[in-house]
């Protein structure tokens, strides 16, 4: 599986990289590669307000749909609306293929999440 | 209970297949992935694993019938060597498995049950034996069996016999196929949709039947295939799934397999009488075809409304792989299964449109 370097990661195997202010938030290889082959996203309206560990979003292969938890809370700037069109691309590349961009409301939540070391230590445990 | 191992787990782990417990069975969801393995079906040709499946024998003076007795579809119209689906219900009405039966001989029938009703079909047969003089066996541990499934299915099984695979017309068989040298029973069936054969044997000979298929089938593109796209494959034709189209609690008529139930055949039959009264009082309640309008995919258990009123559930719901559409089945109050009719998905908790449209998904 790969890990991203310099990203934080959740238990539920999202990915969040700071840009300024503005949180990006996707999801990682491992997830995508669980779900096989996606034909299927829904993503927020631009202007929600979501907690973390809310869903916001949901991933969905021909066998089954995953919810995608929110790994900070924020307001929603920006959604990634070429995943509406063609969501093969999160299997492509879930690193480039970003989801969702937010305004944090908490900067400090992102301590609590793992380190793409930790995260990797994390994965070869779930093995 | 730990799952169970089929003869061929070594093969699909070989294989590099996904393997998860289905219905107490070790089985492979996909190897490749569900979309290839469910176009190799439908273009050109598929192998599956269905060593779990249940093998019920009726055997005896009175096994016609008893199978009879036992069937909502009429045996007594079967001969030998040919096949039928049927329901075997409850007295209320309410469906204890849907099956295959082949007629070997008047005295001598082979039941193809689901694997997770085996033992509850088994002990439910032998409770209504009565003064029927028949004997029962569960034969399930000692049978191995593949489908071979897809429009070159024949062709590539036609390489290792001698048998003319014509002669075996749709649900039929041929108790006695040599398969590069190993003995079979091969019947024209399959859960799918497509053209195919399924081909039981012992635990050890399908070993050998399953990798000389698989070589024999290279040129034309076989693959091996999971339970995944088994479910994507018969939900496009329309085959029901027990426990989603038809249950214990949803009745054949209600699943809208009338066809395999006859009311007016000459013998008495379990669930008879309750299904004719659900008939003639008309069906609150009947599965239909939809299509979402909206976006999203309908998924089994999702509640279906209309004004803001429950009137159903989602019985199977996919993505389409052939149709590339989002389809299901709901099972919903039979006023509003007019084709054309609009009806909410609750997706989410949140109300998606759909229409309804026919089962029939593929109409080729």
């Amino acid at each position: 599986m790969k890990v991203q370097k310099g990203l934080h990661y959740t238990n539920d195997h999202e990915w969040v990289k700071l840009e300024g202010d503005v949180a990006v938030i996707g999801v990682a290889d491992y997830a995508q590669h669980q779900l096989g082959d996606i034909v299927y996203v829904e993503l927020p309206e631009i202007d929600d307000e979501i907690e973390k560990e809310e869903a916001f979003s949901a991933v969905e292969s021909v066998k089954a749909a995953a919810d995608i938890y929110m790994p900070v809370s924020g307001k929603v700037v920006a959604i990634n609306e070429e995943l509406i069109d063609d969501p093969a691309l999160l299997n492509a590349d879930p690193y480039e293929n970003w989801m969702i961009k937010v305004e944090m409301t908490n900067k400090a939540e992102l301590d609590e999440l793992m380190t793409s070391e930790e995260y990797e230590k994390f994965l070869a445990e779930e093995e | 209970m730990e799952a169970k191992k089929t003869p061929l787990y070594d093969e699909h782990v070989k294989l590099g297949g996904k393997v998860v417990d289905y219905a107490g069975w070790y089985l492979p969801i996909q190897y490749e992935g569900l979309v290839p393995e469910h176009e190799a079906v439908r273009n050109k040709v598929g192998l599956f694993d269905v060593s779990h499946m249940g093998e019920i024998t009726i055997k005896g003076k009175d096994a016609l019938a008893f199978v009879d007795y036992l069937m909502t579809n009429d045996i007594s119209k079967v001969v030998d060597n040919q096949i039928v689906y049927t329901f075997m219900c409850a007295p209320d009405g309410g469906v204890v498995d849907d099956l295959l039966v082949y007629r070997l001989a008047h005295d001598d029938f082979y039941l193809v049950v689901n694997a997770s009703n085996t033992d509850k079909d088994y002990k439910w047969i032998t409770e209504q034996k009565g003064n029927f003089d028949v004997e029962i066996v569960n034969i399930s541990d000692t049978v191995g069996e593949v489908a071979i499934q897809g429009p070159l299915a024949q062709k590539v099984l036609q390489k290792l016999t001698n048998t003319d695979l014509n002669t075996i017309t749709f649900f039929t068989l041929n108790r006695k196929v040599d398969i590069n040298g190993v003995e079979c029973m091969v019947s024209r069936t399959g859960y799918t949709g497509e053209d195919g054969f399924e081909v039981y044997t012992t635990n050890e000979g399908v070993v050998k039947v399953w990798n000389d298929i698989l070589e024999a089938g290279k040129e034309e593109g076989i693959k091996p295939c999971g339970l995944g796209c088994r479910d994507t494959l018969r939900f496009e034709a329309s085959l029901p799934l027990y426990g989603h189209e038809m249950s214990d609690v949803i009745s054949p008529l209600e699943g809208g397999f009338k066809y395999f139930v006859k009311l007016d055949k000459a013998s008495d039959f379990i669930g008879k009488e309750a299904l004719n009264k659900q008939w003639t009082e008309g069906l609150k309640r009947k599965l239909a075809g939809f299509e979402m309008i909206g976006r999203g995919i309908p998924r089994e258990g999702y509640e279906i409304q209309k004004d803001g009123k429950v009137i159903g559930h989602v019985t199977t719901g996919y993505m389409s792989p052939t149709l590339k559409k989002n389809i299901g089945n709901a099972l919903i109050a039979t006023e509003y299964t007019e084709l054309g009719t609009e009806v909410d998905i609750m997706i989410r908790n949140k109300p998606v449109k759909a229409k309804i449209i026919s089962k029939k998904f593929l109409s080729k």
